[in-house]
């Protein structure tokens, strides 16, 4: 028995013997580089930097020279972290998000027949486009909802795809995925959404969708920066002009325009430092200041729209926002 | 050698290690789906069947027969099929990246294919002389080799193929395995 024992033991005790050697002879150097890369990404492997994976985009960061800024998914401070570690300054790009185009609800667009198949926006858009009466409605069969990695996508009660801005990290998938190609990816900073994507004509979209772009242009008139312009018979928003006041929101028929926390901060003039010379009553859109010349002017809170124009024009600086939600300096740049 | 050559027709189609023996059915299931990754696996099992049998057999001859302990054969043998895998896969990532991408995800799956142990134990059953036992390591693998392949063509075919819903999927693949099984046993008789 002791020769059993002693056998197997020795056997054991060569073989791990060998295995250890072996595993200095035949060491593999990793960069560690690659190792502390590959911890501060996000590890969901969502490939919206253009690598298969977390670990391949760490790969070519270090070996391939990838840029630092490759990682959608991470934000903000992934891109900080990453930058760190290769020793480069970071350049950081605006956070964008993703935004469907659409708000036609069960409830506010009609449909052309009933789809009963695979609960798959990409199949039923086989069935001669989906069962939405719009060629561009939202199906909302959880396409988006199962391709996010983030599970930033939620599906309303209404049946329509809505992304959660804070969850949401611009990464694209969705975008990618959509199969009625109505998912863009916006600035986070810019909150404002015409949320339709048709083109048909106006009568044509009202008999369909109760909350569509009919092509009235009441946007396009009301908008001071002339930010909405129209193609077809769609209102699209230039993001380069638009400055976030909302106007348009509150004066869209169909309130096919949406924006996010709306209505946004209004302004206020510092009454100690006003000098009353009427700059702001003739940069604002809505004639919101009132007062006379060299007397202390006053926002009128039911009209401001809270565009700050007039806080950029203020030659005293007189002017602030009211509630601080977006500083008006960033909304300049 | 003729007498080689015959021992290598006898393992790879007549006592084909998985179609005849059924030996090795984890990974003739497992990584048949594609063609490509059965060609990977069955070189990984090529290569390690054939060493392992080599070392197997040197160890049953240099230390369990002298020493009287051939009862102790099985769990020897797993030891030094497991840690034989551990290095080749060492050996492997070190020498040849590639090869170890390609490779390297069937290693360790090896160390459990009753395959590998079963043709070290039938070297020893047999009475195999060193080369003997060489030439029979290589021809099971690459018979299990080609069992895999064909397997996995055959798979391929039928993942395209409009199967009845009571065979989808692990029954078809059964079905599949015990006719290409039944095929191959129209080679029996063909060596002795």
């Amino acid at each position: 028995m002791w020769i059993a024992v002693f056998c197997l033991s020795g056997l054991g005790l060569v073989a791990s013997l060998g295995l250890g050697l072996a595993a200095r002879r035949f060491a593999v150097e990793v960069d560690p580089k690659i190792e502390a890369l590959e911890r501060v990404l996000p590890g969901v492997n969502c490939g919206a930097c253009g690598y298969p994976g977390c670990s391949h985009f760490a790969r070519a960061l270090v070996e391939e020279g990838a840029p630092v800024s490759g990682c959608m998914a991470g934000g903000e401070d992934t891109v900080l972290a990453v930058a760190e570690l290769m020793g480069v300054e970071a350049v950081i790009g605006e956070k964008r998000v993703a935004v469907v185009l659409c708000k036609g609800g069960r409830g506010e667009s009609k449909t052309k027949f009933t789809y009963r198949g695979v609960e798959d926006c990409k199949a039923a858009v086989i069935v001669s486009g989906g069962d939405k009466a719009c060629p561009h409605g939202c199906l909302g069969l959880r396409t988006c909802e199962r391709v996010c990695p983030f599970d930033a996508v939620e599906i309303s009660k209404d049946g329509i795809a809505v992304i959660d801005p804070e969850k949401c990290t611009g990464c694209g998938i969705c975008v990618k995925e959509c199969p009625k190609e109505i998912i863009v990816l916006v600035s986070v900073e810019k909150r404002v959404s015409i949320l339709c994507c048709s083109r048909e004509k106006g009568s044509e979209v009202r008999k369909k969708c109760a909350v569509g772009c009919i092509a009235c242009e009441t946007c396009v008139r009301v908008c001071p920066f002339d930010a909405i312009s129209m193609e077809g018979n769609l209102a699209i928003i230039d993001y380069g002009r638009c400055r976030v006041c909302g106007l348009c929101i509150a004066q869209c028929p169909t309130r096919a325009i949406e924006g996010r926390d709306w209505p946004f901060p209004r302004v206020e003039i510092m009454d100690d430092r006003c000098t009353g010379c009427g700059i702001c009553t003739m940069v604002c859109p809505v004639d919101a200041i009132e007062g006379e010349k060299k007397e202390v002017h006053k926002v009128s809170e039911d009209r401001c729209v809270g565009c700050l124009l007039c806080i950029d024009r203020c030659p005293k600086e007189a002017i602030r926002l009211r509630a601080p939600a977006h500083s008006a300096s960033e909304l300049a740049a | 050698m003729a007498k080689l050559l015959l021992l290598i027709i006898g393992a790879v189609l007549v006592n084909n290690f998985v179609l005849t023996r059924f030996l090795g059915i984890c990974p003739f299931l497992g990584v048949s789906r594609r063609t490509e990754t059965a060609l990977g696996m069955g070189m990984a099992v090529i290569f390690v069947m054939t060493v392992a049998a080599i070392v197997t057999w040197i160890i049953h001859r240099a230390v369990l027969t002298p020493f009287g302990i051939e009862y102790l054969q099985t769990v020897t043998f797993i030891l030094v099929i497991a840690s034989l895998v551990q290095l080749v896969e060492m050996v492997i990532q070190k020498t040849s990246p590639v090869l170890y991408q390609a490779l390297g995800i069937y290693l360790p799956l090896i160390t459990t294919n009753c395959a590998v142990l079963g043709v070290a134990v039938l070297n020893v059953q047999k009475g195999f002389t060193f080369v003997e036992t060489a030439i029979f390591g290589f021809g099971a693998s690459l018979g299990f080799t080609v069992a895999l392949v064909l397997f996995s063509g055959l798979r391929e075919k039928i993942a395209l193929a409009d199967v009845p819903r009571v065979f989808q999927g692990t029954a078809i693949a059964l079905i599949t395995a015990g006719l290409l099984s039944l095929a191959f046993m129209g080679f029996t008789g063909l060596v002795k």
